[in-house]
């Protein structure tokens, strides 16, 4: 199970990543294709590291899972959890790709007349 | 002069949010202030810092907004220490502090805008900014805390969510991650120690820095209401009876999304919501009604009189 749902967080931020025209990196961070895949998609948006320690304790998660112990079934519950929630916090900046660096939608106003606004405002 | 000293009289800068959605937070926070001997000077006709309406439009004016609140209090007020309860308050004078030290740009507009509104430019280091957070577990530590607990938080299983923008990013908290008795940028403590020491037992939430989706809740309510569910659901999994919260933006977004994860999905979850000043000051003894808990949606009385805490 653990792996299947490490696999499922990699496709996810691959999604990302393939979405931004990147070819997901096939190398490791310690030890992790998933934090590598995180550090190579926060490169030049630094509000996707917002998902940086979900990342982290997803690796942590399977690392505990590794483990056998009376908690495995909590364990992967809670792993499942973060998993989902890379997964809505991904979606969510899918969606909004080109419109936000995740606190604002506003970004196309500030790419199209920003520069202007700026002009004005410091004279 | 050491922290206990200097975080004992702070400029307050509670930003809008405490005086709206927050209003809880900024009562329960002067409430804590006073139990514990604690001053707190309002920054005189503070300004929005920023937030992020303004920063997603031009950074350099949010920076000059940021440095504002910080060149009155540093310049009128004579202050030493901004205290900033807000994570997006505290975030963004951070980061105007850290802009105005490492960029010239920023410094020439902040200085340019300014002397346009007729006030000394705030110049980088005249203030530290600090969280409630550090306000309390510097200022009067965990030792001190315990030996004023009055009503025991013992049973109370609670997970701490500090949200993302307490600790991010790394770069403009350079106090952070200093080791022993610092904060961490990737498994932030304060809020676990305080509430421990006030006897509170915290549980193991995975998800105590994840994004809340808070600023996307008007134009995208159904991912954060999404997002919300998933956090409340890993505190539950967790075992807490409650979150506790430092952030006023976090906070009402998770009771109002828990609120409509059950009305839109039809998704019930039990957890409550308080913030760790209204944890704090029910072990000090203080009323809840001083704290403002029943200014919360979430309804923390039930929870505080099923453990036997009122």
């Amino acid at each position: 199970m653990r792996e299947s749902l490490l696999g499922e967080a990699e496709s996810v931020l691959e999604e990302w990543l393939r979405a931004r025209g990147e070819v997901p990196t096939s190398e490791k961070s310690e030890g992790f294709r998933l934090l590598a895949l995180h550090r190579q998609g926060a490169r030049g948006v630094p509000s996707f590291n917002a998902c940086r320690e979900t990342c982290r304790e997803i690796a942590y998660h399977y690392n505990l899972l590794g483990e056998s112990d009376e908690k495995a079934k909590y364990r992967e519950d809670m792993m499942g959890l973060l998993v989902e929630h890379l997964k809505l916090f991904v979606r969510g900046k899918l969606e909004v790709e080109g419109l936000g660096d995740f606190c604002c939608s506003s970004r196309p106003l500030r790419l199209e007349s920003g520069a202007a606004k700026a002009e004005k405002l410091h004279g | 002069m050491n922290k206990p000293t200097k975080y004992q009289r702070v400029a307050y800068y509670p930003g809008c949010a405490l005086e709206g959605t927050g209003h809880a937070y900024n009562r329960s926070t002067k409430a804590l202030g006073a139990e514990l001997g604690l001053e707190l000077d309002e920054v005189k006709n503070w300004n929005c810092c920023g937030a992020m309406e303004v920063k997603n439009i031009d950074p350099k004016v949010q920076t000059y907004l940021s440095s504002r609140v910080m060149s009155i209090a540093a310049n009128q007020m004579q202050a030493s220490v901004v205290m900033a309860p807000c994570n997006g308050c505290y975030h963004n004078l951070k980061k105007a502090e850290h802009d105005l030290a490492h960029d010239a740009d920023s410094r020439a507009v902040v200085e340019r805008i300014s002397n346009k509104a007729g006030h000394q430019t705030y110049q980088a280091g005249q203030v530290e900014t600090i969280h409630a957070l550090d306000w309390i577990k510097d200022g009067v530590g965990e030792d001190e805390l315990k030996r004023r607990v009055k009503n025991s938080l013992k049973g109370l299983k609670v997970a701490n969510y500090y949200g993302c923008m307490y600790t991010r990013p790394r770069h403009i908290f350079p106090e952070k991650d200093q080791g022993p008795g610092s904060e961490s940028t990737s498994q932030p403590h304060f809020m676990d120690d305080l509430l421990a020491a006030a006897g509170a037992e915290n549980v193991d939430f995975p998800l105590k820095t994840a994004c809340c989706g808070g600023a996307h809740t008007l134009s995208d309510s159904d991912t954060s209401t999404k997002l919300v569910l998933n956090i409340l659901r890993a505190a539950e999994a967790a075992g807490a009876d409650v979150i506790a919260t430092e952030c006023p933006t976090c906070h009402s977004g998770l009771e109002m999304h828990q609120v409509r994860a059950e009305k839109a999905l039809g998704q019930k979850t039990k957890v409550k919501m308080l913030y760790f000043t209204q944890l704090l000051g029910i072990a000090l003894g203080v009323s809840p009604r001083k704290l403002g808990v029943h200014e919360n949606v979430s309804d923390g009385l039930e929870v505080l009189k099923e453990k036997g805490l009122l």
